[in-house]
């Protein structure tokens, strides 16, 4: 039930008849090579800071696609503007970097469109939790099919330090001199209460765990958050490694189980100063394009357009 | 003699009323009875209570616009007596409901009209609800006017059959029946039925003189049947709408605002016919950058909304610019600022639509000026978004996007399907060079691939960036991307059409104007040619590029020019002045919330001709 339909190309030589399925209903295009790190690697370079959790997040999506075999042509990652919203400049897939705020709606206009897609969305977390808020709940309520990494440093990163909507009580900053008095977001708790299917939060610098969040979050169908934590060398001198290191427990060590709703919920909740990683909850629901009749063959992008009848629509205007 | 189909009628009362089912029902009667149509709505914005008022013009002759002046006027309650009997023509009346209204001829105030007391809701419960009011008021209409009534019950039938039932079908054609037999035994009896009280009635197309008439007879105007002419009726919005399925739209994403919300309703009716998906987003700021993602991955989309929603969009906007993705927007205007008057007409946001969102960018936008207009305009929309890859918007208003009328059939059929620079599958693959998704070319334009093109991989960006799509700060890379999408409005501002002129070539005045007063100038240029007064008027549809060379041309060449716009600082003459460096002195402005009618536009001009 978990397995995700991987997406045909749509060029395969003008059809998508030229699909294999193979297991869990991956389909994989037989005349594609195999998804590689080079192949994934373009020309540009990261700029990011040394010691930048952004780093590992990158590589680590990177290997989850060739882990995964995914077809880089049929993949789109979607971000906002951030530090980590450049990232689609790093992978050779489909990308769109847009506004701050607003990756979601341009993800779902995309996934809508074409949803025989991969669509990833990578946004930090003053554009994932803070602007672009409103999308996210609205977006988590849908269940699109569609992965959501946010980059959760807790601290604006590209403005110059000022506290992001995870930044804890207290935090001070050029813009929150005395302290931030805001409670912070809880991504966990609201994906789990907001109808997310797929809540998870990995770690930067724990890859190969980030990697099987990754793999698990793209291959369920629906919508996948995966918060992530990682330090911000520059502007957070609280959340360092040091601090994860003393502060970070794994969920799947602790006996959780990510069906249980409740149970989820109060992990999401905190356990004292310990901060759970892994999965939290996972349940089945039918997909938003599941439940569009006019989404059950061809995309949207498929259609012919060249001269549509209006004939039967006139009609009922005479 | 009376006036025969040359007639304006209103009915009008509060919100819940419903006014406008049963008005739209009286215009497409007489548009199947081979007469032209018009109908427009006035409303407040809120459900129930306030005063609602609906006008359906009908003429033998082709008709663009209400009118000022009314041949018949129902009203439902003493507010709308009060407020337009005066509107009445000479051998015009009220038809009222005389249980509840006590009408007295000083109540209105003049001898020249008829008053029609009918027992409106009695009747209604009669026939079996009081809900069939206004259906009664629709049968006295038909009844008073001579129009047929059997025509009358196939619209009931087309109205409530299907969805309704056989039942409630049956009950209308009742009260419609009542309502016609009433007014035909109590005011229509052989030797009553000669107008009369006066000389003659000088209406929008046609100078009718009266004889034999003596004060105190019958009703003044007539309606006849003509032969079928095969129109359609339908509003503005409903005409994009049309526009939209037509040219391929297959996503739409909106958040419901005034007057752009039926736009929505009639995409959201349609999508499973015409396989589209239609998106009401969270707010408009997703609508537009849902549209922007769609229209990214190779498929036609749009939004819609009004001048705060489009606020909202303005970011996007630029987006959609800076990534060359095409989109269309309507923006339906209201008068503003902020919430402004939410259901009534304007046309303020013309200079913020040119402008808006952040440095300068090429952007096509586009008035459509009837209901036809919003059917082709909406089809060309899409063709040069998508062959210029920048943003279009279609300017309406409440006044055209609300009003409906009978208009000839769109011949769509073969209607071109221009798609620009999509790169088709094959030829991306094979090519062996590195994809430029935007690679500098002299017409501006770059080849387009859509995510699922192998080969044609590339992130868009709303930075600025260079031709594969990389941030790039650099000075000529700036200079040169900044260039590259400015060419793209060049070479549009080639195959958009000119400003179309309507009327003599030679004219005592010359009106210039954009937007929704087309009908009401086209109206008010029949008044003046009465008065010998010859008009023509140059409908400025396609405002960016501004058509320069058309329009000073047109104003140099005139004997006298006159602005008709609905905005206070006549923003239409403020782009005159910035691109043909000409000022036109003599304007006609309204701002008031409401469309131009056709008289207090004769009347402007005439006395401008006169002084």
């Amino acid at each position: 039930m978990d397995g995700k339909e991987f997406k045909v190309p749509m060029n395969g030589n003008g059809s998508n008849g030229n699909g294999v399925e193979v297991s869990h209903g991956l389909k994989v295009l037989q005349d594609r090579k195999k998804t590689t790190m080079a192949g994934l690697t373009p020309k540009e370079l990261p700029t990011w800071c040394g010691g930048c959790g952004d780093f590992n997040i990158l590589f680590t999506i990177k290997n989850t696609l060739v882990e995964l075999d995914i077809d880089p042509a049929s993949t789109a990652i979607f971000s906002g503007i951030g530090c980590g919203s450049k990232t689609p400049h790093f992978i050779k897939t489909y990308g769109f970097e847009g506004l701050h705020g607003r990756s979601l709606p341009v993800a779902t206009g995309t996934l809508l469109a074409n949803h025989h897609l991969n669509v990833i969305v990578v946004t930090g977390d003053g554009d994932g939790y803070g602007i672009g808020g409103n999308h996210l709940i609205h977006t988590m309520r849908r269940n699109f099919n569609m992965t959501h990494i946010i980059q959760n440093n807790e601290v604006y990163g590209l403005t110059k330090g000022q506290y992001s909507p995870t930044s804890p009580a207290g935090f001070r900053s050029p813009s929150t001199p005395q302290g931030a008095i805001d409670t912070p977001v809880n991504p966990i708790s609201l994906a789990i209460t907001m109808g997310a299917t797929y809540v998870a939060r990995g770690y930067a610098y724990e890859v190969k765990h980030l990697q099987k969040l990754l793999a698990d979050g793209i291959r369920h169908k629906g919508y996948a958050l995966i918060d992530v934590f990682q330090p911000c060398s520059t502007y957070n001198k609280i959340n360092t490694i040091a601090w994860y290191k003393e502060h970070l427990y794994k969920l799947e060590d602790s006996g959780h189980d990510p069906a249980d709703k409740m149970l989820a919920l109060s992990k999401a909740m905190g356990d004292g100063d310990k901060l759970p990683i892994g999965l939290f909850y996972r349940e089945n629901r039918p997909t938003y394009e599941d439940s569009m009749p006019q989404l059950n063959g061809v995309p949207l992008v498929k259609k012919d357009i060249s001269d549509i009848d209006i004939t039967p629509m006139l009609q009922r205007f005479k | 003699m009376k006036v025969v189909n040359d007639f304006s009628w209103k009915i009008a009362g509060v919100a819940g009323d419903g006014i406008l089912n049963a008005g739209l029902m009286l215009a497409r009667c007489c548009m199947r009875g081979g007469l032209n149509v018009f109908a427009s709505a006035e409303y407040p914005s809120l459900i129930r209570g306030g005063h609602n008022h609906l006008d359906v013009r009908v003429s033998e002759k082709p008709t663009y616009s209400h009118t000022k002046h009314l041949s018949l006027l129902v009203a439902l309650n003493m507010d709308s007596v009060r407020k337009h009997a005066k509107k009445l023509l000479p051998g015009g009346g009220i038809i009222y409901d005389g249980d509840q209204l006590k009408l007295m001829e000083q109540d209105v105030g003049r001898s020249d009209i008829k008053l029609y007391p009918v027992p409106l809701l009695a009747l209604a419960e009669q026939a079996g609800g009081k809900i069939m009011r206004n259906v009664v008021a629709m049968g006295a209409t038909i009844g008073l006017t001579g129009f047929d009534i059997e025509l009358f019950n196939e619209i009931l039938r087309f109205n409530f059959g299907g969805k309704k039932g056989e039942a409630v079908v049956q009950a209308n054609i009742l009260a419609a029946r009542f309502g016609c037999d009433y007014i035909r035994e109590h005011y229509c009896r052989s030797g009553d039925d000669k107008p009369g009280g006066y000389k003659s009635v000088d209406n929008i197309d046609g100078r009718y003189s009266i004889d034999g008439g003596h004060p105190g007879d019958g009703f003044g105007f007539r309606l006849e049947r003509r032969e079928g002419n095969g129109h359609i009726f339908l509003s503005g919005n409903e005409a994009i709408v049309a526009g939209a399925i037509k040219a391929g739209c297959k996503f739409f994403a909106a958040y419901p605002m005034t007057p752009a919300s039926s736009i929505l309703h009639g995409m959201a009716a349609n999508e499973k016919a015409f396989d589209m998906v239609v998106k009401h987003t969270e707010d408009e700021i997703a609508a537009i950058n849902m549209a922007i993602g769609a229209s990214f991955a190779g498929v036609r989309a749009m939004t819609a909304t009004s001048g705060g929603g489009f606020a909202l969009m303005a970011e996007g906007f630029g987006l959609a610019a800076q990534t060359e993705t095409p989109i269309v927007v309507v923006e339906a205007q209201r008068p503003g600022p902020a919430t402004g008057m939410a259901t009534h007409s304007g046309q303020g946001d013309l200079r913020f639509v040119l402008h808006a969102s952040t440095d300068e960018f090429p952007r096509i936008v586009i008035a459509p000026g009837d209901v036809t207009d919003c059917f082709f305009k909406t089809v060309h929309a899409f063709n040069l978004a998508e062959k210029y890859q920048l943003p279009v918007v279609v300017m309406t208003d409440k006044y055209l996007g609300e009003s409906y009328a009978s208009v000839e059939e769109f011949g769509h059929r073969g209607l071109k399907m221009e798609r620009g620079k999509f790169i088709p599958d094959g030829e991306l693959a094979n090519n062996g060079h590195e994809y430029r998704r935007y690679k500098i070319t002299e017409d501006g334009v770059s080849p387009r691939a859509v995510p699922g093109q192998k080969g044609g991989m590339h992130t868009a960006s709303s930075y600025e960036h260079d031709e594969e799509g990389f941030e790039r700060e650099e000075e000529e890379t700036r200079i040169a991307m900044h260039h590259k999408r400015f060419r793209k409005l060049e070479t549009a501002s080639k195959e958009i059409p000119e400003p179309e002129i309507y009327g003599p070539a030679k004219a005592d005045v010359t009106i210039l104007s954009w937007g929704s007063p087309k009908g009401p100038i086209k109206e008010a240029m029949k008044l003046l040619q009465k008065d010998g007064i010859a008009a023509n008027y140059l409908q400025i549809m396609y405002l960016s590029p501004f058509p320069a060379k058309k329009v000073a041309e047109t104003i140099k060449k005139a004997k006298r020019c006159v602005i008709v716009e609905s905005n206070m600082t006549s923003m239409l003459n403020s782009l005159v002045r910035e691109h043909c460096l000409l000022d036109v002195r003599d304007k006609v402005l309204r701002y008031d919330g409401r469309p131009f009618n056709p008289e207090d536009i004769y009347q402007s001009i005439k006395a401008m001709v006169a002084g």
